[in-house]
């Protein structure tokens, strides 16, 4: 096993060194080290191609929840033109259950700054625009002051550590608005608009802010990057479970004694999750059920999870998805119904109202299970709701629509006696 | 009651300017700027925002409508966004929301006579390992709510003083010691 060492494992994204935050810490700690290797390119060993190659051979994947080979993603960029071109870190991080980026700003900012630094390198980007959602405001200020002391050591701005090229980068504040966290909601967002996704193609590689190429990349997956060039892509990609490898923030919440960010390579085992890490279900109660990767993956029942490990490719043959590693766990007095009505507020409360299927639909899928939760619903409800997720799922500009029903989806089908003991019985339910 | 930009202002929207390629582009951070002068964000404001930024009001009021965070509406001086959303659902967000509403005597959405407390419900904010949890007005986390913990919020407040920031210790920083 890959991992079976991980009670040894010592964070690499949010080592325990004091004061790591700040940046002269950082610097003793090997921190930029990263970025001066590619930028002075010793011969020719951190060419701009290299880099992005060495990031796609590691195989790191996106850790905002879509998963998608890093590396790849940076070779869509078109060839330099001339015009600009941009980042969006995805700080956004509204995903219910999520809670990781944050402890990336608060404790280890600089590392996140190097990556972005090192990805603009690598694809000839001299701007980026890192979005973090309002409500984090105090580390938003956190994330401002690191900025500003990379400014200061030239690590961040005109002709950066002597190496003839300029980049900026700043610090966007959003206003409230889960849709913001996905990309091209988020480039609108940037662009001073109401955040309403566009449609794909063309891809933001091809016109993405200003109508120009821009790559976005969640906070946690840029600050791999740095890791990458100090250890190599082999290394990298020998940590964790072989088709999603590295380290990876758990967020764990939930019935659990010990709920937190936790740092352990892809690929652990959820039992060892619960039962060693999160010190095991509270009160002595029996686990219900677990949300892996924030509230739009696909609920698992307690006894769906043996032997089954935090990485895409396992999560997949058993139903659901990695996401963004938030996971909620729930005991045995958890009321499903009550748990799945309020899911579906959170999307109908924060659908954007572009596309007629998700607007409407989540409104449907929130007044349906209201009415379940109040005794008033009938079996035959659970079944249109099923058909409202068919009718809501891959219809829509975004993905919101879609994450919406799958809570729905696998909730109802999962836990169906639940919703059955809680309709009223009627002319349809012994048929 | 008449509301403008004084120099200063101007001068710090100007700042915010020189960040983006286009005027449009520094909107949510003006009206940030301006909710953060103001206390909120009526028309007026949004309209003083629209000029400064030279872009139409209805784009302004456009984007203002769109984002929760924006205060539409007076409210009051400290609001409580209270997470009752997934993990903190879980973990009591509504028996502290429903606190909250009985000990100030308003429900969600509406603000104290005195002007001094709104409540709101509100979605998820990050902090799941940390539920229950709420915001005091846009900015301050308190974590791991509990009744105690909300008289005592309270009476801070009532004294003027806001909580301070609390730093939570990773627990695999807890464990081993450097």
């Amino acid at each position: 096993m890959a991992n079976a060492d991980w009670k040894t494992y010592k964070p690499l994204l949010l080592p325990n060194i004091k004061n790591l935050h700040e940046i002269d810490v950082y610097e003793k700690n090997g921190g930029y080290k990263a970025l001066r290797t590619v930028l002075e390119n010793k011969d020719s060993k951190w060419t701009k191609e290299n880099v992005t190659n060495e990031v796609k051979s590691a195989g790191l994947r996106g850790r905002g929840g879509a998963g998608f080979n890093t590396g790849l993603k940076w070779s869509f960029m078109p060839k330099p033109d001339g015009g600009p071109r941009y980042i969006a870190a995805n700080g956004d991080e509204s995903e219910p259950g999520t809670f990781k980026d944050r402890q990336i700003f608060e404790y280890n900012p600089h590392l996140f700054i190097e990556g972005a630094l090192i990805a603009a390198y690598a694809m000839s980007i001299t701007s980026v625009y890192v979005y973090i959602r309002g409500e984090y405001n105090s580390w938003i200020q956190k994330l401002q002051k690191a900025v500003d002391d990379a400014y200061k050591k030239g690590y961040i701005g005109k002709n950066v550590l002597g190496s003839g090229m300029d980049i900026d980068l700043y610090v966007h504040k959003g206003a409230g608005a889960y849709i913001c966290g996905e990309e091209s909601s988020l480039m609108e967002s940037l662009e001073g608009k109401r955040a309403y996704p566009r449609i794909k193609p063309p891809f933001p590689a091809q016109r993405g802010i200003w109508g120009r190429p821009t790559t976005i990349n969640n906070i946690e997956t840029l600050s791999n990057v740095p890791l990458i060039i100090n250890n190599g892509a082999s290394w990298y990609s020998s940590m964790g479970a072989e088709k999603h490898p590295g380290p990876v923030l758990y967020g764990l919440s939930g019935h659990i004694n010990k709920p937190g960010v936790y740092e352990f390579t892809t690929g652990m085992l959820i039992t060892d999750l619960l039962n060693e890490v999160a010190g095991g279900m509270r009160n002595g109660k029996k686990l219900k059920a677990l949300v892996p990767g924030g509230s739009s993956t696909p609920i698992l029942r307690a006894d769906q999870i043996d032997g089954v490990r935090m990485d895409a490719e396992s999560l997949r043959q058993v139903g659901s998805m990695m996401g963004t590693a938030g996971m909620l766990f729930l005991d045995e007095d958890t009321d499903i119904v009550d748990f799945l009505w309020r899911i579906t507020h959170f999307y109908h409360h924060e659908s954007c109202g572009q596309c007629t299927p998700c607007r409407e639909g989540t409104g449907w899928l929130e007044k349906l299970l209201l009415k379940i939760k109040n005794g008033e619903g009938e079996i035959r409800d659970l079944d249109i709701l099923l058909d409202l997720c068919t009718q809501m799922e891959g219809r829509t500009v975004c993905a919101l629509a879609d994450a919406a029903a799958w809570p729905v989806r696998y909730t109802i089908t999962r836990f169906r006696e639940e919703f059955e003991s809680r309709c009223k019985n009627t002319i349809f339910a012994t048929a | 009651m008449e509301i403008a930009f004084d120099k200063n202002d101007l001068n710090e929207i100007e700042k915010i300017k020189a960040k983006y390629p286009t005027n449009m582009a520094a909107v949510m951070a003006v009206l940030w700027y301006a909710q953060e002068k103001f206390g909120h964000l009526e028309t007026e404001a949004q309209n003083l925002v629209a000029h400064s930024l030279d872009l139409p009001e209805a784009h302004v009021y456009g984007v203002a409508s769109f984002y929760t965070q924006y205060f539409k509406k007076k409210k009051g001086k400290y609001v409580f966004d209270v997470c009752t959303c997934f993990s903190c659902q879980v973990c009591g967000g509504y028996d502290i929301l429903h606190y909250l509403e009985e000990k100030l005597g308003i429900k969600a959405g509406e603000t104290t006579e005195d002007g001094l407390f709104s409540i709101e419900e509100a979605e998820c904010l990050g902090a799941c390992g940390y539920a229950p949890v709420m915001q005091i007005t846009n900015d301050i986390y308190v974590n791991h709510l509990t009744r105690d913990k909300v008289d005592k919020v309270i009476d801070g407040l009532r004294e003027g003083k806001m909580p301070e920031f609390e730093s939570i210790p990773l627990p695999q920083h807890q464990t081993e010691e450097n």
